[in-house]
């Protein structure tokens, strides 16, 4: 299912917007001088780490642990791309091999 | 004529690893975008416009289910909040750059961070054309490269079936790469625990919102510790 013309260009401009705040607002909110609050500063710091595990939970929302293949091509792939990059932390390798990995399981074993 | 060029000249190197990494990586995000049902020029556009790889893969799944902008601006505030922190860095360099600014800030994406955070200028060379340059070269290989997946994507040999597993391969590349700073292993792994439970309690459909809510509650009641960890004595 896709979006129709119109739904597609209001979501990509929401989620333009959203990563311009992001990137804008620091600017805007702290001119020359202007002292960032403890608390600010504090989500700066921690909140890139959680999110990361956040979005890892995210793609991994619609696997299924009940049913076949209870998850097994996922944790496959992510020992592959993990031990790999462990290994030779070589960002594009890992990527590459853990997807070419879980395209391989996913089309012709399980 | 010749600031800009010593000033490209400086730049361009720094750029070559994010050309290989852009190139490859935009094309799987056109690819995906393409398979999905989408015009090609979708993907070329989404990365001029919206320039951030991690929310534009998570864009291919918000744009195959049901219309929900408020979702999508959430969804790009949270992705992206990492950038409010590269913005306080950058708040001095950025200072007195006068024109070249708005694009300075509008490009910022981690790899340009990364670069204009740890490198400056060689002796001699304009820092706003440089910091310019290094923004503008990482955008362009972005953008080629989706536009160069989006082409090919409708004519791959071979099913792309399960070629969105690169959107989670990369989270836990990420993922292993903060886990070697010690400081940030306590936060990461609230980060996977508290959406992990969301997820157990209300299911996959509606899980991301009280998720990102109980997050940043989870974060807030345990900033004592977790600022102590960060600033061992």
């Amino acid at each position: 299912m896709i979006q129709t013309p119109a739904q597609t260009a209001i979501t990509v401009a929401m989620l333009a917007i959203g990563t311009m705040a992001t990137r804008f607002l620091p600017f805007l909110f702290f001119p020359k001088g202007k002292k960032i609050p403890p608390y600010l500063q504090y989500l700066g710091r921690v909140l890139p780490y959680a999110v990361i595990g956040l979005l890892v939970v995210y793609c991994l929302k619609d696997v299924s642990l009940a049913a076949y293949p209870h998850g097994a091509p996922e944790a496959i792939a992510l020992v592959v791309t993990g031990a790999l990059h462990l290994w030779r932390r070589n960002t594009l390798l890992s990527l590459g091999a853990g997807t070419a990995a879980y395209m391989l399981l996913v089309q012709y074993i399980f | 004529m010749g600031t800009k060029k010593a000033a490209l000249r400086a730049a361009f190197p720094l750029t070559l690893p994010i050309l290989a990494g852009f190139t490859v990586l935009g094309m799987a995000f056109g690819v995906l975008l393409t398979r999905a049902g989408y015009a090609p020029w979708w993907a070329p556009l989404m990365s001029v416009v919206i320039f951030g790889g991690s929310i534009q893969y998570v864009a291919v799944g918000l744009l195959t289910a049901g219309f929900a902008p408020l979702y999508a601006l959430l969804m790009a505030l949270m992705v992206n909040a990492r950038h409010l922190f590269y913005g306080i860095t950058m708040l001095d360099k950025f200072r007195d750059t006068g024109k070249f600014k708005f694009y300075l800030i509008f490009g910022m994406c981690d790899e340009t961070f990364s670069i204009l955070a740890t490198t400056p200028p060689p002796e001699g060379v304009d820092k706003r054309w440089f910091m310019f340059f290094v923004t503008l070269l990482d955008h362009l290989y972005w953008i080629l490269g989706s536009a160069l997946g989006a082409l090919i994507g409708g004519a791959l040999p071979f099913s792309t079936q399960g070629m969105d597993f690169v959107l989670t391969a990369l989270f836990a590349v990420i993922f292993l790469n903060q886990w070697r700073d010690k400081r940030g292993r306590i936060s990461a792994l609230i980060g996977l625990a508290v959406p992990a439970v969301c997820l157990l309690i209300f299911g996959a459909d509606t899980f991301l919102l009280p998720a990102m809510g109980a997050l940043l509650v989870a974060l807030t009641v345990l900033r004592r510790p977790l600022e102590r960890g960060q600033n061992p004595v």
